[in-house]
């Protein structure tokens, strides 16, 4: 059974972030970048898979040549191949775009489940599982928390609002990764060693068959126009506690009268 | 610019809350486009749902009612929302940015080759387009995003709690039986549902949430106590979660829930951006902490630096006594 995992190279999650000159970007001077934390589920569960029933883990991004890094880090986990397709030079391209350029190099990549995150971290549009699932004409179940191997397919348990929804499907697949679905692994010096000898596939987005003079920069479907900092929230109103009940009867005061939320 | 659907979300019947604060804006954003609201619901034996959305200011009421589309499945309620597309002609379609929200908008707009403006906290229409606002980078950052006007089909969705929900001028409600064929691969073959009588964190007007400063499950009686009093949901730093004092339906945060309550109470959590990533756009905040420096101080609307298991217990009983 083969497996395929998209990776997204996204800021640390404690990086400070700055807004770039243009008034529309992040100033990336010094961002870490991290594997989004969900794709690490994602890995792990496809790597588990392997483990049990053979076949290859293949990973693949889109995006600049910082993200090689990433992938080696997958490679190192224990994924078998690497694709990127590369953005250097290009314009931003939205979820759309960034999907169709994605299922663009899927569909040249031998796949009986494909894993994403349930969302890219940062980012965070929560858009790209359907959007693959649509583009590749699959079925697909997103924020998986856990996942059983049936007679040629799946069961994925997804959380939702006060209730778990149980999806059965078959194979070909797509799941997206939500926590609590497995404990991703570190990696060993073994598998940083063997991921330095692997290549990284890297493919020009015409390679996979779309033109990104179509999907990305003024083209793409959704366009940041401008990025800031949120407005700053008003300083924190101190009640004294010295006495509890005290305290207790002024917040109740204050959220019914001033702020007007009881 | 001119026709605007919105995609309603029930449960047994019932019409969630998240979808008549998206048919509330929908009705905004026709009377700046100057078309018609139009609505789409899917399900079994639901037909009797219409009038619920003509209060609303529906024109148009699109159903499809099926044994088949008893539970959710994405594939049968895509669906049922583009054949509402094909018979209605909208220029924007507005779907709540719940979980089956932010699987269906995905799958359309991939479906029909048009941009999503994800999870929104402001929606205007200019020059023929919408324009959002949406907080990205763990609420370190606000990015305006808008979609291209010369596509088909603009598509949003609008965070829950955020928008509110009003009646409006009465539409007429016309009921448009949706007919159309579908194949469901991915199966909702049952529905797990949680404790009765728990409100759901992301649905919730009103959160109490717990901390690593909670020590252990065994207190969670001390908060549930102010839920009760207040009628809100329960709460839960990773912290809480990981150390298995919860089940992660709980978490709020970048790994766990997104959520905008009108009232957030934070005790024992010290507010790392990972938790704020998921509760700092809370209209007010509570924070109830013993260390005066904790970073939740920095969020809050209202504080007190004291030990929760004094103040929490004191604020059950100040609510319980405001009530009476
Ligand atoms: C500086 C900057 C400018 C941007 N400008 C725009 C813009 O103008 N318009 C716009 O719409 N968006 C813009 N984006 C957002 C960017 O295009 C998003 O990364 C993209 O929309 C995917 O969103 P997501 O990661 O939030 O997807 P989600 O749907 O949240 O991600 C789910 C999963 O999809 C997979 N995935 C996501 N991205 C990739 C990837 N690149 N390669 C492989 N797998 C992936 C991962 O498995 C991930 O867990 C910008 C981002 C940055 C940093
Ligand atoms: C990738 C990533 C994703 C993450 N996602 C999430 C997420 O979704 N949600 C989340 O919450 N965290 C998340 N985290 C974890 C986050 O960084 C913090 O570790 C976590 O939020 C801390 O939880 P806490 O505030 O309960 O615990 P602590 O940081 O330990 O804080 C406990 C607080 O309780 C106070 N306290 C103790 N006793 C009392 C008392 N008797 N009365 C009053 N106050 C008391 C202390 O002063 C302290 O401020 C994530 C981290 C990473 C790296």
């Amino acid at each position: 059974m083969n497996h395929v995992v998209c990776i997204a190279y996204v800021p640390d999650t404690e990086t400070k972030i700055k807004i770039g000159a243009d008034g529309r970007s992040i100033d990336e001077a010094d961002v870490k970048w991290i594997v989004s934390p969900y794709d690490e589920y994602a890995l792990e569960e496809a790597i588990k898979a392997r483990e049990a029933k053979g076949g290859t883990v293949t990973v693949v991004t889109y995006g600049p040549a910082r993200a090689d890094v990433g992938l080696r880090e997958c490679l190192a986990r224990g994924a078998d191949e690497a694709v990127r397709i590369a953005s250097d030079g290009l314009g931003e391209a939205d979820s759309l775009g960034v999907a169709q350029a994605l299922a663009g190099a899927i569909r040249a990549l031998p796949c009986d489940v494909l894993w994403l995150g349930n969302k890219g971290v940062g980012t965070d549009a929560q858009t790209m599982v359907p959007m693959l699932a649509e583009l590749l004409d699959l079925p697909h179940a997103n924020l998986v928390t856990k996942l059983e191997w049936t007679d040629g397919g799946v069961v994925a348990y997804r959380e939702i609002e006060g209730a778990r929804e149980v999806v059965e499907m078959p194979l070909p697949c797509v799941v997206g990764a939500q926590k609590g679905l497995n404990e991703p692994r570190y990696s060993s010096l073994k598998g940083i060693m063997a991921a330095k000898k692997k290549t990284i596939a890297v493919k020009k987005p015409a390679d996979v068959g779309v033109d990104p003079a179509a999907t990305t920069g003024e083209k793409a479907a959704v366009r940041w126009t401008k990025l800031e900092l949120p407005p700053a929230r008003q300083a924190v109103k101190l009640i004294p506690a010295d006495d509890p009940g005290k305290a207790a009867d002024e917040l109740v005061r204050l959220l019914r009268d001033e702020a007007k939320v009881l | 610019m001119s026709n605007v659907l919105v995609f309603i979300e029930q449960r047994d019947g019932k019409i969630r809350k998240a979808s008549f604060e998206a048919l509330t804006l929908g009705r905004e954003v026709a009377a700046k486009t100057g078309g018609a609201l139009g609505a789409v619901v899917a399900g079994s034996g639901i037909a009797g749902l219409a009038p619920e959305l003509a209060a609303y200011g529906a024109a148009k009421v699109f159903v499809a009612d099926k044994p088949e589309l008893a539970l959710y499945s994405c594939e049968g309620y895509t669906a049922a929302l583009d054949a509402a597309v094909t018979a209605f002609a909208p220029a924007v379609v507005l779907v709540p940015a719940t979980s089956m929200g932010k699987d269906v908008a995905p799958r359309l707009a991939a479906r029909r080759k048009v941009g999503l403006l994800s999870d929104v906290m402001s929606l205007e229409v200019e020059g023929g387009r919408l324009v959002a606002t949406r907080l990205v980078y763990s609420g370190k950052a606000r990015a305006t995003v808008t979609a291209d006007p010369g596509a088909s089909l603009q598509i949003a969705t609008p965070r829950p709690n955020v928008f509110p929900a009003s009646k409006g001028a009465a539409g007429a409600g016309e009921v448009v039986a949706l007919d159309f064929a579908v194949t469901i691969r991915a199966k909702v073959v049952k529905m797990d549902v949680a404790e009765t009588g728990e409100i759901d964190v992301a649905e919730a007007d009103k959160i109490v949430s717990g901390g690593r400063g909670i020590k252990g499950p065994e207190n969670w009686p001390v908060l549930k106590a102010l839920c009760h009093e207040l009628g809100a949901a329960l709460g839960a730093s990773r912290a809480a979660v990981d150390a298995g004092w919860i089940d992660h339906s709980h978490q709020v945060g970048q790994t766990g829930k997104v959520v905008s309550p009108t009232l957030y109470i934070a005790c024992g959590i010290s507010g790392a951006i990972q938790h704020m990533a998921g509760m700092g756009s809370s209209k007010v905040i509570v924070a109830i902490n013993k260390d005066a420096e904790a970073p939740i101080f920095k969020v809050a609307t209202y504080g007190i630096v004291g030990d929760m298991f004094q103040i929490v217990p004191a604020l059950t009983e100040a609510v319980k006594k405001s009530k009476a």
